[in-house]
């Protein structure tokens, strides 16, 4: 019979501990996929954030740091520095990039750092238990924002993508969704030229991709992929933010 | 090589680069700027990296990139900012790599001031960040050790994987003095543990310092203590100077033990016989030296000496361990203590004793 479909190369073969309905699993395959597509699995290291997906070295079937909360631009700075030739990556999601680390990607991004983030928006702190995220939609009821996410005390939701996209050192930045099959085959392309843009020298490449937290948001998977179409993508417009030739 | 004049920051980024140093993440705070300086200068010329990084927080963690990724690697700050850094210490340590921090010691708390102080030796000494571990703290008291010292203290870091920090302070960076620095081959080991990129068929090599097991977590631990336990074998150093038939010694490191050696000077004139205990490394700590002259029926008591208001007098008591009299005298602040106010203090403490 033939195989349609495998695991890609660069995932190890570890079962993900993410809970059910949670796309960090879909996020993790789409760029274990486009580091098997693009050869560079041999050369490639990436940096694991703090929160859901610390365990992230375990996982991706390369050469990996774990990094304090926040820190992987400064870790992945100091590894792509040494080895320029390699291909570096961090992971991050909106507590560890858009809050505690928001200096590190900052500086990194306007140093035009040959990196490529990948940031995984879901609105929300997972591994702590659900509180509130930088990028917590307004109203959105969490645990330290209980009455709902109040501009006057909490401020607003935070555009992580369009404000980087200001910076002269970013070479390509793209916010994706992967709540359906046709977002997530787009994911996967953008995904691919944010590491074929690092191969090719130009600068800082981020993608953002909005996720889902359907344990923490208290929804079923299937409502959590509505609420990611319904309520993130009108205040997260989806698209290519900056690309520089 | 011939003697050199410098000032002791510039000569601890030239003893780096010398040592084979080519990364340095940094972040300005006085009294350590000619480090940074140095190392944007000369780097770029010999193949390296120099970032300014947008702060401590970053500079450290460039650090533990870069020292995961296999290379011989630096960060120097003050007081301030190398609170700023425990946090990413503690995680090099607990990740196993080698790096060099130095820190030009100024005076605290808080923003305190921008003289030289010793006032952060419980935090280079007792950890600092959290944790349980410990790092080797090198304490020059001279511009030539300044530079000796930074050769070394790469070669340890390499040869524990484990972070080592040189401790200095503002007077020790900003004065001149003649250097020559060793010429000697730089070779470096090999770093089958960095990640460069997993060629197939090989392990991977993960930097990390998450053991989410309590039993793995404390395996690691005692594994990093076994590291301890030979650094405190083979790595404690210490200057003992004058203690032969001294009545009291002064225990005294880096700036306040060239004070001390006045001292030596001052009282050897009115015939009072004082003599030095030196520690060069802060930790491990030369307890068996001081426990050995506080054996000694000439050695009536220690006098500590430092610019704080009394740290390294509690290692100094432990080593001691009550069979004599340990006194301190310290200013603080950035104040440094005069030659002639220390041997007073000892001259009341004879009566005393």
């Amino acid at each position: 019979m033939a195989k349609v479909f495998e695991r890609p190369k660069a995932l190890t073969d570890k079962p993900f501990h993410y809970c059910p309905g949670c796309t960090h699993g879909i996020i993790h395959c789409l760029i274990a996929e486009v580091i098997d597509e693009l050869g560079i699995r041999e050369k490639t290291v990436g940096v694991a954030p703090v929160g859901c997906a610390v365990f992230a070295y375990e996982y991706f079937n390369c050469d990996m740091h774990e990094a304090a909360h926040g820190r992987a631009p400064a870790v992945a700075t100091g590894i792509k520095r040494v080895l320029p030739d390699n291909v570096v990556f961090t992971y991050q999601g909106d507590g560890d990039l858009a809050s505690i680390g928001i200096a590190e990607i900052v500086h990194a991004a306007n140093r035009g750092e040959k990196i490529t983030t990948i940031f995984v928006n879901n609105a929300i702190y997972g591994m702590t238990g659900g509180q509130m995220a930088p990028t917590s939609l307004l109203g959105q009821v969490t645990a330290t924002s209980p009455y709902g996410r109040d501009p006057e005390t909490e401020g607003h939701p935070i555009k992580v993508s369009e404000m980087l996209a200001t910076l002269e050192g970013v070479a390509y930045i793209e916010r994706v969704s992967v709540h359906d099959i046709r977002n997530i085959n787009r994911a996967k392309r953008a995904i691919k030229k944010a590491f074929q843009v690092q191969l090719e020298g130009k600068g800082f490449a981020m993608i953002e991709v909005l996720s889902t937290c359907p344990t923490n948001w208290g929804m079923t998977p299937v409502e959590s992929l509505k609420w990611v179409k319904e309520n993130m993508i009108p205040y997260y417009p989806l698209g290519v933010k900056k690309e520089v030739d | 090589m011939a003697k050199v004049l410098m000032k002791g920051n510039e000569a601890i980024a030239e003893a780096a680069i010398k040592a084979g140093c080519r990364y340095f993440f940094g972040y300005p705070i006085t009294p350590q700027n000619e480090i940074p300086a140095y190392m944007a200068k000369m780097l770029p010329k010999v193949g390296g990296s120099f970032i300014q990084a947008e702060s401590e927080v970053s500079a450290i963690n460039m650090v533990y990139g870069a020292a995961g990724a296999g290379a011989r690697v630096m960060t120097s700050s003050s007081s301030p900012g190398i609170s700023l850094k425990q946090e990413g210490i503690s995680y090099i340590v607990g990740a196993e790599l080698p790096c060099l921090i130095v820190n030009i010691v100024r005076g605290g708390p808080g923003l305190g001031g921008i003289q030289p102080a010793q006032s952060d030796y419980f935090q280079a000494v007792k950890g600092g960040g959290h944790g349980d571990y410990h790092m080797v703290v090198l304490a020059p008291a001279s511009v030539q050790e300044m530079a000796d010292l930074v050769m070394d203290g790469f070669d340890i870091a390499d040869r524990y994987r484990n972070p080592v920090m040189v401790l200095g302070d503002g007077m020790l960076g900003q004065m001149m003095e003649p250097v020559e620095f060793q010429e000697k081959d730089i070779l470096q080991p090999q770093k089958p543990w960095a990640t460069t990129g997993n060629r197939d068929g090989e392990a991977r090599r993960i930097i990390n310092s998450l053991f989410i097991d309590p039993q793995g977590l404390e395996e690691h631990v005692l594994k990093l203590y076994k590291k301890y336990e030979a650094m405190k074998e083979n790595e404690t150093r210490v200057e003992c100077y004058n203690c032969e038939n001294a009545e009291i010694i002064i225990v005294a490191y880096g700036t306040t033990a060239r004070i001390a050696k006045n001292v030596i000077q001052l009282a050897a004139q009115e015939g009072i016989n004082l003599g030095l205990i030196r520690p060069v490394t802060l930790w491990p700590f030369p307890d068996k030296t001081i426990g050995k002259w506080a054996k000694k029926s000439h050695t009536k008591g220690f006098l500590t000496l430092e610019m704080s208001m009394g740290q390294m007098v509690e290692d100094v008591r432990l080593s001691v361990n009550g069979t004599k009299p340990v006194y301190f005298y310290g200013r603080t602040g950035g104040m440094v203590p005069m030659p002639r106010a220390v041997l007073e203090e000892i001259k009341k403490i004879r009566e005393g004793i």
